[in-house]
């Protein structure tokens, strides 16, 4: 693909710290090469800001190669840009043109509370990870890689909704701001094993609870969540969750 | 797992949902085959008495009280759901995903709901009130159905063209809230397979189609003399 570069105007939340008030705010960026990437280019308007004696703008990101899903920005409408299984560090901007303007906003949600501009608050997953509670494993001698047999379909079912790198996409494309995909696929991935079996049905009640307790909401099945995910984890693994749900709430003594 | 804790829970509150959905469903079934002896053109002769089948029995009477426990229930339920899902994102964006990622009808629910409901209120007081508070609690006393559908609707008045413009809007609004509706509270009920999905997904978008345009064509076939 060729390359060029391009001039753009962009629209930036930024908010002080959890309390204030935000608002989107204009910059322009000039000589963006379109081989960089969108967070290589909030870099060069980083320190446009910082030359200018201005706030550079806070945003989350780590790895930079689609694998922590630290990266969490709105971007045009659509949680990690216009890319399909994309996340917003992967995104290049050649996916953009010469005069564009591009909306940035940080993932919206009350169980998501914004920390400062682009970065919000999502240690809510963690707890919810945390609630799942422990995986019981033999310890000992390391145990022989084929002990277990397990069928290829499941194994590559689980592995597909172990892609889950917990970045609340699904979250913030949500009209009702539900995190059941990510749930989902953190229930799926160990349902689907043997190793998850002997939890298996405290882990997703637990879970469950504790993603109502965070304040996320119901699930509609609209499939927002999938169009947004850039690991493309299954709305069918919402559907799953439901089953194990309903299972384990069915056959509880109590 | 107590069953409270179970349907208080937001997995819990969609089951009852899905629940309280398919009931419904089944008794739009029911509710079209027996009103489709319209198109009998027999005078009304078939529909009179299909519709005394259900007013003159106890048993379909009894079980019309479930059928507005299940309705109700679910009106409750959806509008709450809607209104708490609402209040979980309180800054809202100012670019929208919209329909980029998903179908517009999924995510008016409520809204379409809302519209099923007026229609739903006008369309019991035209019929079901009518014939009810004629019968009170007694099996007797039923009256024509057959002439009271073509005095609401074979008529030439403002009143009878709002009324037929509502139950044809009545009509399109269930049709949408079913296409979404019915794999919808398959998934609801924890069917993951492709497969069964796919199938029911099909299943859903025909039965919404074909339900709802033969509900819609009853009033104006009454209206444009399309039975004798
Ligand atoms: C009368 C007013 C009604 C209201 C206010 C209403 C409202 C709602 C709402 C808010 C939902 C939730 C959306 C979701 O969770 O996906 C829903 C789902 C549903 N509704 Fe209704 N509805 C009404 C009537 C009906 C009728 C007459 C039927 C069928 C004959 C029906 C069938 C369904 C089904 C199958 C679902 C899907 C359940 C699921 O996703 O698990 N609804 N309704
Ligand atoms: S399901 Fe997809 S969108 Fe949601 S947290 Fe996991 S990777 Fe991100
Ligand atoms: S920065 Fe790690 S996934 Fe984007």
């Amino acid at each position: 693909m060729e390359h060029y570069t391009m001039n753009l105007t962009l629209k930036v939340w930024r908010q002080k710290n959890a309390k204030s008030e935000g608002h989107l705010e204009t910059y322009q960026v000039s000589d963006i090469s379109s081989e960089m990437s969108f967070l290589e280019m909030f870099d060069v308007l980083n320190e446009q800001l910082i030359r200018d004696g201005k706030e550079p703008i806070a945003f989350d990101h780590d790895c930079r190669e689609g694998i922590c899903g630290m990266c969490s920005m709105y971007i045009n409408g659509k949680p990690h840009g216009p890319w399909q299984a994309n996340t917003t560090c992967q995104l290049h901007m050649r996916a953009f043109k010469d005069g564009d303007t591009i909306v940035v906003e940080p993932w919206r949600a009350n169980a998501f509370p914004v920390v400062k501009d682009l970065v919000v608050d999502r240690t809510a997953f963690d707890r919810i990870i945390q609630a799942g509670g422990y995986v019981s494993v033999n310890t000992g001698n390391a145990v022989d890689g084929n002990a277990i047999p397990i069928e290829k379909d499941k194994a590559d079912a689980a592995f597909a909704a172990a892609m889950c790198i917990g970045c609340g996409a699904c979250v913030a494309a949500c009209k009702n701001s539900s995190a059941m995909l990510f749930l989902s696929a953190k229930v799926s991935h160990l349902a689907l094993l043997p190793q998850g079996a002997p939890e298996r049905k405290s882990r997703v009640v637990n879970m469950v609870a504790q993603m109502d307790k965070e304040g996320f909401g119901a699930c509609t099945n609209t499939g927002a969540c999938e169009a947004a995910c850039p690991k493309e984890i299954s709305l069918s693994n919402i559907a799953r969750l439901n089953q194990e749900y309903l299972t384990a709430s069915l056959v509880s003594e109590k | 797992m107590t069953w409270k804790q179970m349907f208080t829970s937001s997995v819990g509150k969609k089951l009852v949902m899905s629940f309280t959905g398919i009931f419904l469903i089944l008794f739009l079934i029911v509710h079209a085959g027996l009103n489709a002896c319209i198109w009998a053109n027999d005078g009304g002769e078939m529909f009179n008495k299909a519709a005394h089948f259900m007013g003159g029995n106890w048993v379909p009477r009894i079980l019309e009280v479930g059928l507005f426990a299940g309705l109700i229930l679910h009106i409750v339920q959806g509008l709450m759901l809607e209104s708490t899902n609402r209040k979980k994102r309180s800054t809202k964006y100012a670019v929208n995903y919209g329909n980029k990622g998903s179908k517009w009808y999924s995510r008016s629910m409520g809204i379409l709901g809302i519209l099923i409901l007026l229609f739903l209120i006008l369309h019991l007081s035209n019929f079901w009130l009518p014939n009810r508070s004629s019968q009170g609690l007694s099996l007797s006393g039923e009256i024509d159905l057959y002439a009271k559908m073509k005095e609401t609707f074979a008529t030439h008045s403002p009143v009878t063209a709002i009324t037929i413009l509502v139950y044809v809007l009545g009509c399109a609004a269930l049709g949408y809230h079913l296409a979404h509706g019915f794999q919808s509270a398959f998934k609801t009920l924890g069917v993951h397979n492709k497969k069964y999905q796919q199938m029911l997904m099909a299943i859903g978008y025909v039965f919404s189609i074909v339900v709802c345009i033969a509900f819609a064509m009853m009033p104006l076939s009454f209206h444009f003399g399309w039975i004798s």
